[in-house]
């Protein structure tokens, strides 16, 4: 009989070793996926893990895995903050909505004037309509102890209506021709969140991600804030004694994960999008539940895992386009991927070890 | 603005309708959740079912068989999710949502050649005397035969859970797996079987959809009901009649708002959009005061380290 | 690190000037859609266009596709990826890829683009649409002549000039030939949700409604229609012929193989130039589908006769004398709408009583 024995510590080596598994897995099982299909396997994988980092036009392919990459790493850190604890904010679409309407509202409210001030004035636009929206959920729950998973999952809803009514209303584009949809960002200079340097896709948002990454791990280890945090997840009756005040940080881990996707919001709507639209919102605070996962909650996996999957969606693209794979067998080899990339984990917190049968 | 051409016979009827796909799913999802596990994949394993019945029933002609489809169809996606959840130990709100993600997928790629089919009729019940009643007739006796199974449904689960050894053996996994490990019970083995009814019903819910509501094949044609599903469980606190009245007010709201704009009513559309969403929230404001909670180790890994 | 990247950027930017040069004869066609080609409405049209190329070229022409793509980014990523890979031609067939399409088509003057429903052109970006309110104008023909409750429901997405431009046509027709027909206005406030398509038209039969007309994708109302008995649909983006044996009377089918040819061919022919086309059904790019039985011949007479008349250009649906909602005047005796305001519409015509959104 085979049995699991849990691990002291988990294990350094098969940390490092599981997603290289997982990723060798998938491309096992996804590549006899891809045959039935009738493509060619090896062609199909290369296509999807090569070619953005290393094929023909890997130049442009670069760049754009930080404008896919930011914004899931940017939301899947403020949520990791939360998951920590014991805080289930699964509405960050929601948040990261409602963070490009304000920031966008801001930018419209001040068109066409061009100053310097505008941009800050939209950063801070941004975070505070994420941080609002996930305030209603925090709030709630501290004051009536209602659900935060559900209010911030309803919300999700009622933001995709909100931007319905923003895009063909008080947000509207007045040149547009009656059309859906704000005026573009791109083409508003003090509004926009342009490139860093050219064809680097380095813009705002990516700086954001990478530096809400290390303020996480800075957090986490060196904070006292960071130690409720991981001891509210871990005992929270321990961390009672230890005198955590959980509506407090129930509001702060809330709060800045609402701030955070608010802000992702904001610089895809003041960057990469640039216009305020129905659908506007692609999925990425759903997306980013996923990438905090699989980043073990910890900033740097959540890094890492962010780029993964930007790799896949874009690896993912290309496929579709040069093979004419469908678009759902992209979808299904990216939830193979996360399946093996869930299970092998297993092996990092247990081991296996065969035993007589009749012991236990 | 016109209110007199809303029936209400007709629209508590049509909300029983609207109602039934999130209702199937919900208490499926309430029996996982029951048992301790929270399988967010309830979207994944709906479309799932959506289309393994609307296959097979155009296949083999017959509604029925379609619905038996989908049941396996939706089972055979969450038995994914026990593999991974109870045997892997995996985190159970990510296995959620891959599934979720796969189950869309691999939905759509059975789906191809299902497009722009007719799937066969599924009769509604006539019933002769009672059917034929005022009011009540079309309220009560006047629907699908599925649409009673889901009523059966939350019956047998609530008399399951109420009254039944095995109900109160899943209850105890599910409030303290490590006390009922104690037991004797086996943890693992309930928790799959319970995800595996989850799934099942689930697919129930998508094939209703597929066959009954709407009835075609459209890739994603879900749109995210079964996210509502898994809310209406914890709206529901976890107790089926209460998931059921859930259903019926979450389904009564959509159609009432539909209703008002048809009737000329001058609010802003998109307000009355948002209405189904807010009201459950306030509903949820409301019933937070009554302190039932969730099954304590929902969500929670279960290893039996000895 | 960003050196290299600034020296990859600038690699780029030279790959892009001469990456559009074909590398053989093989004209490459580039589609990039919105939903998932299985959606059976929009998205799958635009693919049977798609084939049709394919069928007419044969290996003269290679086209790839890249279906569910989001606006914004994505939508430029992949065209951008199109373009690389050395594309000739593409077609961006949602407005909501609009400023994306732009912005590539900047980055790759050698290559043509082609977007659909929008208004931006550029010396290598055409547009194209298709009238679809003169099929609307038939079919308000039809749903004036058959109710008998005087009474027609309408399911729209969300309030924008093409939804709207469809209703009012639908309704300017089915009051010309029944003055007391009422419209009742639902919108769904999505685009694509099969079980809210559902649930609408349900509510519509249920306030009286018999004849639905649709500006959604899937057949949900048709099925609807059916379940009541006694009430009529019309096919929307495709024919929904499995309904012809039942409520559906005839459809609006979107048909853009015609045009997809044409432009492929002016591409091979190397005549290919940026233009403006708003076809409609003279054109073929509208089709109507079949007229069933279950329309009487007096009435299928009419329609056709419309439609004959609308395809030859002697007459336009959109003709005064006709006023705003609020009563006041919009186009006088026998002035025709510009293509400017019905591109732009955004008001009902009088005799509508439902309130647009705001």
């Amino acid at each position: 009989m085979i049995v699991l024995e849990k691990r002291p510590q988990p294990s350094r080596a098969w940390a490092i070793a599981t997603p290289i598994l997982a990723v060798l897995a998938t491309m096992l099982f996804g590549g006899l996926l891809f045959a039935v299909l009738g493509k060619n396997p090896v062609e199909a994988i290369l296509t999807i893990f090569y070619d953005p980092l290393l094929g023909p036009h890997a130049g442009y392919y670069r760049p754009q895995l930080l404008v896919k990459g930011a914004p899931l790493v940017l939301i899947a850190i403020g949520l990791s903050l939360g998951f920590k604890a014991g805080i289930w904010n699964i509405g960050a679409e929601g948040q990261y909505i409602v963070g490009a309407i304000c920031g966008a509202g801001v930018a419209l409210a001040f068109y066409p004037l061009e100053a310097w001030y505008i941009f800050p004035l939209m950063v801070l636009g941004g975070a505070f309509g994420g941080w609002v929206w996930a305030m209603i959920p925090a709030l709630l729950k501290v004051r009536f102890g209602t659900n935060e998973i559900l209010v911030s999952l309803m919300l999700v809803y009622v933001a995709e209506q909100l931007l319905a009514s923003m895009s063909l209303g008080l947000l509207r584009n007045p040149q547009g021709l009656g059309f859906p949809g704000s005026r573009n960002l791109q083409q508003y200079e003090s509004a926009h969140n342009a490139e860093l340097f050219a064809n680097t896709g380095m813009h705002w948002g990516v700086v954001a991600a990478l530096l809400s990454v290390i303020f996480a791990y800075i957090l986490l280890n060196q904070h006292m804030r960071g130690f409720h945090i991981r001891l509210t997840g871990d005992a929270p009756r321990a961390a009672r004694f230890a005198g955590v005040r959980p509506a407090r940080l129930i509001l702060f881990c809330l709060g800045s994960g609402g701030a955070l996707a608010g802000l992702a919001g904001m610089f895809e709507v003041a960057g990469p999008s640039g216009v305020v639209s129905i659908d506007f919102n692609v999925g990425y605070g759903f997306t980013a539940i996923i990438v905090a996962f699989l980043g073990r909650l910890h900033p740097v996996g959540v890094l890492l895992a962010g780029a993964l999957l930007a790799l896949t969606y874009i690896g993912g693209e290309i496929a579709q386009s040069n093979l004419g794979l469908p678009a759902a067998a992209i979808q299904v080899f990216q939830g193979m991927l996360l399946f093996f990339l869930l299970a092998l984990d297993l092996l990092t917190n247990y081991r296996i070890r065969a035993r007589q049968t009749g012991v236990a | 603005m016109d209110l007199s051409a809303i029936n209400p016979a007709l629209l508590l009827a049509s909300l029983m309708v609207a109602a039934t796909p999130i209702l199937l799913a919900a208490i499926g999802e309430l029996v996982a959740e029951r048992s301790g596990v929270l399988n967010l994949g309830v979207e994944g394993m709906m479309i799932t079912g959506a289309i393994c019945g609307f296959a097979i029933a155009v296949e083999t002609g017959s509604p029925w068989l379609g619905f038996a489809g989908a049941a396996a169809g939706g089972a055979v996606l969450a038995l994914l999710f026990a593999l991974l959840t109870q045997v892997a130990l995996a985190n159970q709100v990510a296995s959620g949502l891959a599934l979720t993600l796969f189950g869309l997928g691999l939905s759509a790629l059975i789906g191809q050649g299902y497009v722009g089919i007719k799937p066969p009729k599924f009769a509604r019940l006539d019933i002769p005397v009672l059917g034929d009643l005022p009011v009540v007739g079309r309220v009560l006796f006047g629907h699908d035969p599925m649409l009673y199974i889901a009523i059966a449904l939350v019956a047998g689960v609530w008399i399951l859970l109420r009254f039944s050894r095995a109900g109160l053996i899943l209850r105890a996994v599910g409030e303290n797996h490590d006390a009922a490990h104690a037991l004797g019970y086996k943890v693992v083995r309930i928790r799959i079987l319970a995800i595996l009814f989850g799934g099942a019903c689930a697919g129930l819910g998508g094939a209703y959809i597929s066959l009954v509501r709407v009835p075609q094949w459209t890739e994603g044609m879900t749109a995210g009901v079964g996210w509502i599903a898994l809310a209406l469980v914890v709206f529901g606190s976890w107790k089926p009649w209460r998931v059921l009245l859930g259903a019926w007010l979450f389904g009564g709201i959509t159609v009432l708002q539909l209703n008002l704009q048809a009737a000329g009513v001058a609010i802003p559309v998109e307000y009355l959009a948002m209405s189904p969403y807010l009201v459950t929230i306030l509903v949820l404001v409301i019933l937070s005061a009554d302190k039932s909670r969730a099954p304590a180790s929902l969500g929670k890994i279960f290893h039996a380290s000895q | 690190m960003k050196f290299t990247s600034l020296l990859v950027g600038g690699a780029l930017a030279l790959g892009m000037a001469t990456g559009a040069m074909a590398q053989d004869d093989k004209a490459k066609v580039g589609f990039i859609y919105v939903g998932p080609i299985g959606d059976g409405g929009y998205t799958f049209e635009h693919d049977q266009a798609r084939k049709a190329v394919v069928e007419k070229f044969g290996d003269k022409v290679e086209t790839t596709y890249v279906e569910s793509v989001p606006e914004g980014p994505d939508a430029e990523r992949v065209m951008t990826q199109m373009a690389l890979n050395g594309a000739d031609l593409i077609f961006a067939t949602s407005f909501g890829f609009m400023d994306a399409t732009v912005n590539t088509a900047k980055k790759f003057p050698d290559v043509k683009f082609e977007h659909a429903t929008g208004y931006k052109t550029a010396p290598n970006l055409a547009i194209y649409n298709a009238r679809f309110y003169e099929g609307r104008a038939i079919q308000g023909l039809i749903a004036g002549e058959m109710t008998e409750s005087n009474i027609v429901g309408y399911i729209g997405s969300y309030p924008i000039p093409e939804v709207i431009r469809g209703m009012n046509s639908a309704f300017i027709h089915a009051r010309k030939v029944n003055p007391d027909v009422q419209f009742k206005i639902v919108w769904a406030y999505t685009w694509f949700d099969p079980a809210k398509e559902a649930d609408a038209a349900k509510v519509l039969i249920e306030q009286g409604a018999d004849v639905i007309l649709q500006h959604t994708d899937s057949t949900a109302p048709l099925a609807a229609a059916e379940a009541a008995g006694n009430v009529i649909g019309f096919g929307q983006a495709s024919d929904m012929g499995e309904y012809a044996d039942g409520p559906r009377v005839t459809s609006i089918i979107d048909n853009w193989a015609p045009y997809y040819i044409e432009r492929v061919n002016a591409v091979i022919d190397g005549t290919w130039e940026t233009s403006d086309t708003w076809a409609g059904i003279g054109d073929g790019m509208v089709e109507i589908g079949e007229i069933t039985d279950r329309v009487p011949a007096e009435v299928k007479a009419e329609a056709l006769e419309l439609k004959d008349k609308i395809a030859s250009g002697e007459y336009h649906p959109y003709t005064g004398p006709l006023n705003k909602q609020d009563g006041t005047p919009w186009l006088a005796e026998g002035e025709i709408a510009d293509d400017q305001t019905l591109l732009g519409m955004d008001f009902f015509v009088e005799g509508i009583t439902a309130e647009m959104p705001k």
